[in-house]
């Protein structure tokens, strides 16, 4: 993608503000404007950063909880030299809750692996969430376009899980 | 080998695959998969649901630095976000109808060839000062980052929106069906399409991997592929190494991360011309 020469260069002094030489846009931003839109931006990248940063402390600690859980109740998965191989665990015919049912009869039970799913699904769930404080986001910043967008790709989101069963 | 040492030696490699992967914005999948066919004989339907699982971890774990530091754009993230998850939710239903095969050998070629296109300008980011590109300029995709390498603010324009949102629609597409190979393409997407600088593209695309991935991740807990005694110490190590990786990103220079990119493309394409052509 080149840049044609012919065309001012709009970071050029000589061009008048307001000209239109930059297509697609209504007008050049004055330097308060573009101080605005950074501290509009700041602002939003703090809300994100935050939510991944709690999604992720939280789906480790349960995930934690869940392998304590499982090593607790099945004294010998944790010796190190025992019979019991990690491959009748990571067969195809291991069962796991893979349902959201199964989830909360496991979860009922106080099984580990029950416990490891929860904590997998709310890693799962960091990203969804993520979008969503996206969309809030630009909706209190009045970035309607962007506000838009995000939640075309949250409806999406939302919508695969839907299509998949769960 | 017992369930605990599984677990322990596991986590440890995933680490490992939390550093590459956040550093290079492709997440920990392209360490967990081989690792777990290939050294612990795990089913490959299973090691994908690893691999989906790594994506996620390295995502937010990295993401959450990223966005911090403002190396990641984004606008431009959350715009392209578009393309992707409406690839990956058509490609999670078009598994079915397109030989898995054949895929793996064309994009085994497609990517072979975005490895060399990144190699040959290893040693410049092409950066924009000025931008025609009415979808950028509407949404003001545009941004800076401050460089710890070079010491300096770095300003940059977006161009090349249109054939951005098409490759990313590809991406997507990709990551539902071979459950690899999402970032593979946003990352050149960004770099060479759109003219962001080489660190703002793995930030981003790191940015964007966990929603891509999210959005096929129902599909894939459904089907029963996401097994929790693989899923926990990767989830747990692939985060721990993402936040580590993401710490030191600013102070390598791109011409590094260019190489080390090309590198781990280059044994990505390897792997899926192995899938697509061996018998």
């Amino acid at each position: 993608m080149t840049t044609p020469t012919n065309r001012p260069d709009p970071a050029d002094n000589t061009t008048p503000p307001g000209d239109l030489q930059v297509s697609g846009h209504h007008r050049q931003l004055s330097p308060a404007e573009v101080a605005a839109m950074e501290e509009k931006i700041r602002k939003i990248e703090f809300a994100i950063s935050l939510v991944l940063r709690i999604g992720v402390i939280l789906s480790v600690s349960v995930i934690g909880v869940g392998l304590g859980v499982m090593f607790y109740h099945h004294g010998d998965y944790t010796s190190l030299t025992g019979h019991v191989s990690y491959k009748t665990l990571t067969s195809r015919s291991t069962p796991f809750p893979h349902t959201l049912g199964q989830l909360r009869t496991s979860l009922a039970h106080g099984e580990g692996r029950g416990i490891i799913v929860l904590g997998v699904f709310l890693l799962i769930l960091t990203p969804i969430l993520r979008v969503a404080v996206g969309v809030i986001s630009f909706l209190y910043e009045k970035d309607v376009p962007m506000a838009l967008i995000t939640l075309f790709v949250l409806i999406v989101l939302i919508g695969s899980f839907f299509l998949a069963g769960v | 080998m017992t369930p605990l040492l599984f677990v322990v030696s596991l986590a440890l490699i995933s680490v490992a695959a939390g550093v590459l992967g956040s550093l290079v914005g492709l997440g920990g999948g392209v360490v967990i998969v081989p690792v777990l066919t290939l050294v612990y004989g795990v089913n490959i339907r299973l090691a994908i649901g690893a691999s989906i699982v790594s994506v996620i971890a390295t995502s937010s774990g990295a993401a959450a630095a990223y966005v911090r530091e403002r190396m990641t754009n984004l606008r431009a993230g959350m715009f392209l976000e578009v393309a992707t998850t409406t690839g990956a939710v058509s490609g999670a239903y078009l598994a079915t109808l397109l030989p898995e095969r054949f895929l793996f050998a064309f994009f085994g070629v497609v990517l072979a060839y975005s490895s060399v296109i990144t190699y040959r300008k290893r040693h410049e980011d092409h950066l924009l000062t000025v931008s025609h590109d009415r979808i950028a300029n509407y949404f003001n995709l545009h941004g800076s980052y401050y460089d710890a390498a070079e010491g300096r603010e770095i300003t940059y324009k977006v161009a090349g929106t249109r054939l951005g949102l098409f490759l990313m629609y590809i991406a997507g597409l990709v990551s539902a069906l071979l459950g690899i190979g999402s970032g593979a393409l946003k990352v050149p997407a960004m770099d060479s399409a759109m003219h962001l600088p080489m660190k703002v593209s793995t930030a981003t695309s790191n940015f964007m991997i966990g929603v891509t991935a999210a959005a096929s991740a129902g599909v894939y807990f459904i089907r029963g592929q996401i097994d929790p005694i693989i899923a926990a110490p990767v989830a747990a190590g692939v985060l721990l190494g993402a936040t580590f990786g993401a710490r030191v990103l600013g102070r390598i220079t791109s011409r590094t991360i260019r190489l080390l990119f090309v590198g781990v493309l280059v044994i990505i394409s390897l792997e899926m011309l192995q899938k697509g052509l061996l018998p």
